[in-house]
């Protein structure tokens, strides 16, 4: 791919027609961080870039009452920094902090992140785990998908040409809420997980978790969302035995390769121990968000 | 190729130029206005010698398009210096000797000035983690984090 053209149009219609209209394949530049990477030295066929970031609403967000409505292509950076969001979505905060050095984070987004598709995104599960919704702006007008529908496969989301994703819209959770993202990799620091774990649960007053999202990713060629993981959790006090049933759950239902980074034997043990780790973390944070 | 027109200001100047659209903005400060004190070791986002900030923030110029940086301000290492003399980051790595081929320097320091910008009095583990998309081959970092926690305390005292 050659960049042989950029457009930066200044509204979602105009870059609707910028997507569809293109008479060579036409990809959305946000951060560019994945993008200008894959399209380096490679000269085989042309491609048009459409950076979406002169959109005000894709790269801000806003925390209302009832949605936190991220706009997809807001720097991590800008996104880490904000205490509102953090103070409701910790994990998928934490999360996005993963992602690449202080200078990728200055330019990668979660919409990039999350349209790159790589089945070790870290805000994937982060985003499963709290329900995210995407809403898709096209030729045909707006659609919205579940984000666990999103992603169809290694590298692959489920926009055609001509689609735009335009905003990521996460319900405000329940009281007594929280949420915890967890990866490992064998540095401390700047690599891509080898396993990780979103959680998110509800807990009443008495501590019981009357509800939970499990998510896990770099285990199977997307993140899946594991509701028998969260079944674990729902109804109890989020004890060591449930930990421990939520952990074989996420185990049971991966599906992992063997890479360099890991044989698929050890990212199945080690991201039932991060469920189990994230989900005691996620219920820590909403006994003190009470 | 259409060849794209920007205006943009680079260390407090304006500056005009023409580039393809495929030309990263470190090709165009090292290749169209002759800024060389921006490095590339990569070129894939993982070294960080290609440092610059852009609107203030600090970013990988090798992961920027050229034309992206219409209507932005543009900082380099060549905007480091204080009139004429070198500023006391500059001074600090040498006189910690946190150097050996150099570089990676300009994208330390430049990073090294958004860390202190946004973080006056960090702590070695936090220079140390905002630092670690900077990349060195020869200095083993610590001579680096010694300049660097030297040139925040300097800064702090007003020296
Ligand atoms: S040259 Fe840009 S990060 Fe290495
Ligand atoms: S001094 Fe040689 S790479 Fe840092």
């Amino acid at each position: 791919m050659a960049v042989v053209d950029y457009l930066s149009p200044t509204s979602v219609a105009d870059a609707v027609k910028c997507l569809a209209g293109s008479p060579h394949p036409a990809k959305v530049l946000a951060g560019g961080t994945d993008l200008i990477i894959q399209s380096k030295g490679k000269y085989d066929s042309p491609l048009i870039v459409v950076d979406v970031k002169k959109i005000g609403s894709m790269v801000s967000a806003e925390l209302t009452d009832d949605a936190l409505i991220l706009g997809p292509s807001m720097p991590c950076a800008e996104l880490t920094a904000r205490e509102d969001i953090k103070s409701v979505f910790p994990g998928l905060v934490e999360a996005a902090f993963l992602i690449g050095s202080t200078q990728v984070q200055g330019r990668a987004s979660v919409g990039g992140n999350l349209c790159n598709a790589s089945p070790a995104g870290d805000t994937i599960p982060a985003l499963i785990a709290n329900a995210a919704q995407c809403v898709i702006a096209g030729p045909n007008g707006e659609r919205t998908v579940p984000v666990e529908s999103f992603v169809t496969g290694v590298g692959k989301n489920c926009m055609t040409q001509g689609e735009l994703l335009v905003s990521i819209r996460i319900p405000r959770p329940a009281a007594g809420s929280s949420d915890a993202y967890l990866r490992f990799i064998p540095r401390t620091e700047m690599d891509i997980a080898v396993a990780g774990a979103g959680v998110a649960v509800t807990l009443d007053s008495t501590g019981k978790c009357t509800a939970a999202r499990v998510a896990i990713g770099a285990v199977a060629p997307t993140a899946l969302l594991v509701p028998e993981a969260a079944a674990a959790l729902v109804g109890s006090t989020v004890d060591d035995a449930s930990l421990a049933a939520a952990a074989a759950a996420a185990t049971a239902a991966s599906n992992p390769i063997t890479d360099r980074r890991g044989t698929a034997e050890y990212r199945r043990h080690v991201v039932g121990v991060l469920v189990k780790r994230a989900a005691a973390i996620a219920a820590q944070r909403a006994r003190s968000v009470k | 190729m259409t060849m794209k027109h920007v205006n943009t200001s680079v260390n407090g100047e304006a500056v005009e130029f023409l580039c393809e659209p495929h030309e990263t903005l470190l090709d165009v400060l090292r290749n169209r206005l002759s800024l060389t004190g921006t490095k590339e070791g990569c070129g894939s986002g993982d070294c960080g010698a290609c440092s610059v900030t852009v609107n203030g923030r600090l970013v990988c110029s090798c992961l920027v398009l050229g034309v992206e940086a219409d209507g932005k301000e543009i900082a380099t290492i060549e905007g480091v210096e204080d009139h004429g003399h070198l500023n006391v980051i500059q001074e600090k790595f040498l006189e910690h000797a946190a150097l050996q081929c150099g570089i990676c320097t300009p994208g330390f320091i430049v990073a090294t000035r958004a860390l202190l910008a946004e973080n006056p009095d960090p702590t070695e583990e936090e220079a140390r983690y905002f630092l670690a998309g900077n990349l060195c081959r020869c200095t083993g970092y610590d001579k680096i984090i010694r300049a660097v926690m030297d040139a925040a305390e300097t800064i702090r005292g007003g020296a």
